[in-house]
């Protein structure tokens, strides 16, 4: 079993400047790494003895605004220590290589991170939606987006009389 | 008339409105689809089950909608879902009915902020039930069968009411 920061370390020690940032505090330590990279960093984590993280948890999408950030939580059975990547896609390109060829469970969830946020993982062997419908617009989890008044023929506006908005703050008070 | 028939057929034959012995066999044999969208499905499986035993009322589940009576929308119904729920509607023989199970299928419940689940199956089928709860518990299903079964008796099978 590994520390995060002996992790982050020895990531550091084989690529360097691939390595944008490092956050070791918090619940959830993680570098972030050059999109360019990723499958690199990705194949050393899963291939180097002392790290062997053989399983890939989850890919999640962020949305922050100018860029989106895809997130990979990863997890050892050989050792039983986790740790996080994360990788930054500008907004108007979201681009970022699959990690479909190290682990092949990142398949799905990177068509998931596809369907909800939108970032393209290129070298997919099968990129399309995975939930949403194949003929859904946009991405919904994208914090621009815009709810769609109907689909299929099916109404989705609400009733303001019968129904009145109670607003965010009202739910979240 | 109780002067003129007694003494004059049979003990084995009876007299009743057609109506009356149409619909008494349709509410007793409402056989329903094995169809489930999503949490309260557990419910219905339960309401299905040995405890509240749904068979006693003539409903059993049946694998196939062209040999169903009855519809229960159980769980939250999606976007994406709506149309094969309409197809699996419109593949029910007439007489045919709906129940609406639980929240979601009666207006989306938890989800109606949602961006893509239905605001109600009403939206997609005609719902003659409508059960609240998340989930309603069996015996709120059970209810809703005997509901139905109400329902059923004031039918006009003959002639348009």
């Amino acid at each position: 079993m590994a520390t995060p920061a002996e992790i982050a370390e020895r990531v550091q020690a084989q690529f360097g400047t691939a390595v944008l940032e490092t956050v070791l505090e918090g619940r959830l330590p993680h570098l972030v790494v050059e999109a360019g990279r990723l499958q690199e960093v990705c194949a050393f984590l899963r291939e180097s003895p002392e790290l062997k993280f053989d399983f890939l948890s989850a890919v999640a999408g962020v949305d922050l605004g100018e860029q989106l950030q895809a997130v990979y939580l990863l997890y050892s059975y050989a050792h039983h220590h986790a740790f996080t990547l994360k990788v930054n896609a500008p907004r108007d390109n979201p681009v970022v290589p699959t990690v479909s060829g190290i682990w092949p469970a990142a398949d799905w969830h990177e068509r998931e991170t596809f369907d909800l946020m939108g970032i393209r993982f290129s070298g997919h062997p099968d990129l399309r939606r995975i939930l949403l419908p194949e003929d859904w617009v946009g991405h919904p989890l994208r914090k621009d987006y815009k709810y769609p008044e109907s689909y299929d023929g099916i109404t989705l506006r609400r009733d303001e009389e019968d129904w009145p908005d109670p607003g965010a703050e009202a739910l979240y008070k | 008339m109780e002067d003129i028939l007694p003494g004059r057929f049979p003990d084995y034959v009876l007299f009743a409105k057609a109506d009356d012995l149409i619909n008494w066999s349709r509410k007793n044999s409402l056989w329903w689809m094995l169809f489930a969208l999503a949490c309260c499905g557990i419910e219905l499986m339960q309401a299905g089950a040995v405890r509240s035993d749904l068979d006693r009322f003539g409903a059993v589940f049946r694998a196939t909608p062209r040999q169903s009576d009855l519809m229960i929308v159980a769980g939250t119904l999606t976007l994406k879902m709506a149309r094969r729920v309409r197809l699996l509607y419109e593949q029910m023989a007439e007489p045919r009915w709906v129940i609406a199970m639980g929240s979601c299928a009666n207006c989306g419940g938890l989800f109606n902020l949602s961006y893509s689940v239905v605001r109600g199956a009403d939206k997609i089928v005609p719902v003659d039930i409508y059960v609240p709860g998340c989930p309603p518990r069996p015996e709120a299903l059970t209810h809703a069968i005997i509901e139905l079964q109400k329902k059923i008796t004031g039918s006009k099978v003959l002639r348009k009411a």
